[in-house]
């Protein structure tokens, strides 16, 4: 397929003089990654917006064709590279739903404590990088300092920081470790001795009762702030028809006001690691009391609800990981059931969707009888949220670009795979 | 809605356009004549009692058995995958499309599927990526155009006949 230079959508040569086409990135800051916007502009008014994908692509569908089941799961990491352990999750139910494991109560609460916990961090990120795309660099740091604790508990967990391949077939590599030295970032803001030895649980606890309060100040500083508030209320809305038409899911959803999250819609190999936990799922327009209210401006299916849920999705996850918390200890089973490396798939095919901080992350895959997968499919959520930018975006003042696609919370390493 | 009871909406409506219902598997499926795709989409998700306002995910698969040692070889086509859920009946279906590998069995020809994507707005994106890695042509698409891949690209990766280019642009593969 060659370049055919008299598609308009590609290059235009005969450009009117009140149009300009504008590229925005792929090193644009704001673009969270190496996304491309070209632009097509009246002044300060934009017209379209085509977003140009593609330059991470490593091609991990085609590399899924050859390797095993376990040897694939580092590759799942890379993909939402703020959230891998979510990542590992989808992928690995996925097959326990192909060969049909079930996972023992002990390995689901630790699945749900490590899943919980990088949710944070990746709304953390999500919630900065959001900051820095609105031009205010506080909140990112404060977000940093409090993902640098987590990252410091998944290190003392896998030894990883960032691609931890820890959630594996059958439950995780590790078990949780006994005992660890205080990560130093938590030593230094709870003013503790900084080679005091604890469990993890411990300190995670710790960490919690440390994070819990700090909330509030985050919204002081970003969710309630005048000047926030009039860069992303009443901006970007999103109708749930639209919504799901184009297939968006998450917190993109949730914000356009469809009660649906998978934790408790999902099928029931997802569903039963939630069972008996009590949490509240934020929606716009958060007519439950617990969420205070939104701000006049704030309109369904704006940027402001898109963020306002994630915010709450952190409060929200630090309750699920709090009654994890407390059930470990007496849950019965082991950590792993074993899967070996080379275990046969059967000939079969399954699809299954997780609930993973920027959305519903599916995984396709189908066996035929060898170690290695017949077809691996990763279904992007990031993918489709972003499909919506170019509808979103008509009409809409240049300086307003970065606070649409910012609040889509997007990750490139995802949608290109 | 279970998955028999859409079959059989389908199969009053659509008649032989509606080929097969597979059980006995852990998604079951509903196979559809290429032809009938688009209509049979439109239909599920305006019909009431359907509703499918959300297409989660497309997808297609190469199946041709490359390795001449595997006993059972697959019958050699390529199909194409609809998962769909509805939001507000909260049920889901499967469907799926089998076609040819090339279009009147000449290679390098593209099998043709009628576009859905006036049906779901994602369509338009998980077309484009099918297209792009598989080597489906999508009719009545409005931009099909490769999405992964650079526009100059040869070939289509996913392919299980696939061969890695020796050379792109001055950079050496393999």
């Amino acid at each position: 397929m060659s370049l055919t230079l008299e598609d308009p959508r590609i290059v235009e040569f005969d450009v009117r003089t009140d149009e300009m086409l504008v590229n925005m990135g792929p090193q644009h800051p704001s673009t969270h990654g190496v996304l491309r916007l070209l632009l097509r502009t009246d002044g300060e008014i934009v017209h379209e917006v085509t977003p140009h994908i593609g330059y991470l692509h490593r091609c991990a569908e085609k590399i899924g064709e050859n390797l095993s089941p376990p040897q694939w799961i580092p590759y799942t990491d890379r993909m939402d590279y703020l959230a891998a352990m979510n990542m590992n999750l989808g992928f690995s139910l996925a097959i326990e739903k192909l060969i049909g494991m079930e996972v023992p109560e002990k390995a689901m609460t630790l699945r749900v404590i490590i899943g919980e916990l990088n949710r944070i961090a990746s709304h953390l990120v999500g919630m900065g990088a959001y900051g820095l795309d609105l031009g205010t660099f506080s909140p990112f740091l404060y977000a940093f300092r409090e993902r640098e604790i987590i990252l410091d508990l998944f290190e003392e967990v896998c030894g990883a920081r960032l691609t931890y391949s820890y959630i594996t077939i059958g439950g995780a590599t590790h078990d949780l470790p006994d005992q660890i030295t205080i990560p130093p970032g938590l030593a230094q803001l709870t003013e503790r001795n900084p080679n005091m030895q604890l469990s993890w649980i411990d300190a995670l606890k710790m960490f919690l009762d440390w994070m819990g309060p700090r909330i509030k100040e985050y919204h002081t500083l970003l969710t309630r702030n005048a000047i926030f508030v009039r860069r992303t209320a009443g901006l970007g809305i999103l109708s749930p028809e639209m919504a799901m038409s184009y297939g968006c899911t998450g917190p993109v959803l949730r914000g356009s006001g469809v009660d649906y999250d998978l934790r408790r819609d999902g099928e029931p190999i997802y569903t039963r690691m939630y069972e008996g936990y009590k949490f509240k799922i934020p929606v716009a327009p958060f007519s439950d009391p617990a969420f205070g209210g939104i701000p006049q401006e704030a309109k369904l299916g704006d940027n402001w609800c898109r963020f306002f849920v994630r915010m709450m999705e952190v409060a929200q996850s630090i309750e699920i990981i709090r009654q994890a918390l407390d059930r470990y200890p007496t849950s019965k089973g082991e950590y792993r059931l074993p899967f070996k490396m080379n275990q046969k798939l059967p000939a079969d095919e399954v699809y299954l969707e997780t609930e993973c901080p920027k959305g519903s992350m599916g995984f396709y895959v189908v066996g035929d009888g060898d170690a290695e997968p017949f077809r691996v499919r990763a279904k992007s959520s990031c993918f489709c949220n972003l499909s919506v930018t170019g509808p979103l975006c008509q009409g809409v003042l240049i300086a307003d670009i970065p606070s649409i696609v910012g609040s889509l919370d997007i990750v490139m390493g995802e949608i290109d795979r | 809605m279970k998955i028999e009871d859409i079959y059989q909406r389908l199969v009053s409506r659509f008649g032989d356009s509606i080929r097969e219902l597979k059980t006995g598997v852990k998604d079951p499926w509903i196979e559809v004549a290429s032809t009938a795709i688009a209509d049979v989409s439109e239909f599920l998700r305006t019909e009431s009692d359907l509703k499918f306002e959300a297409l989660n995910d497309l997808t297609a698969s190469d199946w041709l058995e490359t390795d001449p040692k595997k006993k059972t070889p697959c019958d050699p086509h390529v199909e194409v995958v609809y998962h769909l859920y509805s939001y507000s009946l909260k049920h889901w279906c499967k469907l799926k499309v089998k076609v040819p590998r090339w279009k009147d069995g000449v290679t390098g020809e593209l099998p043709e599927i009628p576009s859905v994507a006036h049906v779901w707005g994602i369509g338009d994106w998980h077309e484009r990526e099918a297209y792009d890695l598989v080597g489906i042509h999508f009719t009545n698409h409005p931009n099909l155009r490769r999405i992964l891949c650079p526009e100059d690209w040869e070939g289509y990766p996913l392919r299980k006949d696939y061969e890695f280019p020796l050379e792109y642009h001055g950079v050496r593969g393999k």
